[in-house]
């Protein structure tokens, strides 16, 4: 019995311990890139061009590369995921999907990179550009848009559907007037969510958009994006406060991201 | 002939109307032609939109395999996965270091990731008060999604130098690439785990404290087993994270293709492998960067596999 209650005493130190270790790891890190970033940034670093230690060529970049891909995976991700909650019947095409966006989720970037640069850039001629990238993040935000929208076109009521319906509407506008319309934070906050994975790759873009530190002229020109930008900053390890600045950006970057998603989120709650 | 002109307009009167009632049902039946046609348009629209997936998998699969296995022919499987060297100069390919390097560091970072993670969960869902973890789960949450890269560059500045001081050897090693792949795991773990905690019948809890267990005595022998598939769900979802990651290993691993004998020597994952390499390498070379991706590839695969075997169990129990 004393025994027993060691055991369990010694579980709840764990347990504790774990909380404690966990959060104070993660809340460190986050406080020493920042503190050590923040003196860096200023309007020089954000506006300047990259030999002057700018990063404006890789904000754009990234801003090019979220529109990009965002701008073929919105659409297809929002019809995939209508198709699957308003059409689908269970069977064998549902499971053969439904395994296939799991899986693309569970690829690591580094295959979607090579991926990438074979097809994109060899086969399809695209060169290492922009295009390239975001055609790549397309496919890999793709499960992420697809499930996020499945859960806000659930979260729609039966009954609204069904009074459209009783109404003599078609299912077609049914679903664009009625049950999109009601989607629409839960499909805002899919959205921000691939925005952020966008912003986060670093494998994926390196093999496919290039490390062009400039201001892209068009979408076929090689590009830069913020994360990759850090990896080689850090790499060479030739300015480790720029790649502190680079890195405190990014994180604001994603912070911000996931505030916007939370109020999405919580105004589908609401409404 | 008065009244026949008179039948006659009747007559015509009839058939002008009946062609009018005709006309317009033709009219009915257009427009319901139309929107049948609308809907069908629709309905295969998205189809095709959900198609997409299976043609990116499938497209994936095909290239990468198409581009690596002829490497692996030329150089024949054994030598390529067990081979112990990798010297593109002489035309040496062997990646078994690199997979032991994938192996060690992954399997390490889920050692350490896992539990601290699920105690973190049950934390989260069992013990603290609900004000203490709404402040924590917005935190892991954003954390989730901080770039890999910003871990990594941390694990340079701040880890590296420090098991470098503590043990020598330059700080770059495999211990660098576990606790980096550990910090990185951590959120997904914890989110994961914590949702099928939560996701336990209150009633089961309630029913082992009637019985006189304790509560840690409940959350383990209740809550855990119960919760067991969600669980592996997030180990499994942490593995493939740790095994995938590529730019923040770079970082720290220092990228000797070797086997590693102890934590403090320096390691060279299968991911690194392909994107330090990738830049220069043409021909053979190319080939087997390659062909390292399609090992790495058919890992992921087998576990995607365990996962999604798991979380249809998890589905027919409920």
């Amino acid at each position: 019995m004393k025994e027993k209650k060691l055991k369990y005493q010694i579980l709840k130190l764990l347990v504790y311990l774990s909380a404690i270790l966990t959060v104070a790891a993660l809340v460190w890190i986050l406080f020493y890139v920042v503190r050590k970033g923040i003196g860096r940034i200023d309007f020089q670093f954000i506006f300047g061009d990259a030999k002057a230690g700018g990063i404006w060529p890789m904000i754009v970049t990234t801003f090019w590369a979220i529109f990009a891909s965002l701008a073929l995976a919105t659409p297809i991700g929002i019809m995939a995921a209508i198709y699957m909650v308003e059409y689908a019947r269970p069977g064998r095409v549902v499971r053969a999907i439904r395994f296939a966006t799991e899986s693309l989720a569970g690829i690591p970037s580094i295959i979607y990179g090579l991926f990438g640069m074979i097809f994109f850039v060899t086969k399809l001629g695209l060169k290492f550009s922009i295009l390239s990238g975001a055609l790549t993040l397309t496919i890999m935000v793709l499960p992420t848009v697809i499930r996020t929208t499945e859960e806000a076109l659930k979260a729609v009521p039966r009954s609204f559907r069904e009074a459209s319906l009783g109404l003599g509407a078609t299912k077609i506008r049914t679903i664009v007037h009625i049950v999109l319309p009601s989607a629409i934070p839960g499909i805002l906050a899919a959205v921000i969510l691939g925005m952020g994975r966008i912003v986060g790759e670093t494998a994926a873009v390196y093999l496919t958009a290039g490390t062009v530190p400039k201001v892209p002229g068009s979408i076929m020109d090689s590009g830069r994006t913020l994360s990759v930008h850090l990896y080689m900053l850090a790499k060479e390890g030739l300015s480790f406060e720029d790649a502190y600045a680079t890195a405190t950006i990014l994180i604001i970057l994603v912070a911000l991201m996931n505030l916007l998603a939370k109020t999405a989120v919580l105004r589908l709650k609401k409404g | 002939m008065e009244a026949s002109i008179e039948t006659y307009r009747k007559v015509e009167n009839k058939m002008s109307e009946q062609a009018y009632i005709s006309r317009d049902a033709n009219n009915f039946e257009g427009q319901h032609q139309k929107r049948m046609r609308t809907e069908t348009f629709f309905r295969r629209l998205f189809f095709l939109s959900a198609t997409v997936a299976i043609v990116a998998v499938a497209a994936i699969t095909i290239f990468i395999f198409v581009s690596g296995v002829p490497a692996i022919g030329k150089i024949g499987l054994f030598d390529f996965v067990f081979g112990q060297k990798w010297k593109p100069s002489a035309d040496i390919y062997g990646i078994f270091p690199m997979i032991i390097g994938s192996l060690a560091a992954t399997g390490g970072a889920i050692l350490v990731g896992v539990p601290m993670g699920v105690f973190t969960a049950i934390f989260m869902a069992e013990i603290a008060p609900d004000t203490l973890s709404r402040l924590i789960r917005p935190a892991i949450e954003l954390l989730a999604g901080i770039p890999s890269v910003v871990y990594g560059f941390w694990g340079l500045v701040v880890l590296v130098p420090l098991i470098d001081k503590i043990w020598g050897g330059g700080g770059n090693s495999l211990l660098a690439a576990i606790v980096i792949l550990t910090i990185m795991i951590l959120p997904t773990i914890v989110n994961v785990s914590e949702a099928a905690l939560r996701a336990v019948p209150k009633s089961y809890g309630q029913g082992s404290l009637a019985l006189g267990a304790s509560k840690i005595e409940t959350i383990f022998r209740v809550k855990i087993p119960a919760a067991k598939s969600g669980v592996l769900a997030a180990v499994v979802l942490g593995i493939g994270r740790a095994i995938g990651e590529t730019m923040a290993v770079i970082l720290v691993a220092g990228n000797t293709p070797m086997i590693p004998g102890a934590l403090t020597d320096r390691i060279r994952t299968m991911t690194a492998n392909i994107a330090m390499e990738m830049g220069y390498a043409f021909g053979l070379h190319q080939e087997a960067l390659f062909a390292t991706g399609v090992i790495l590839f058919v890992f992921i695969m087998a576990l995607n596999l365990v996962l999604n075997r798991m979380t249809h169990r998890a589905g027919d129990e409920s």
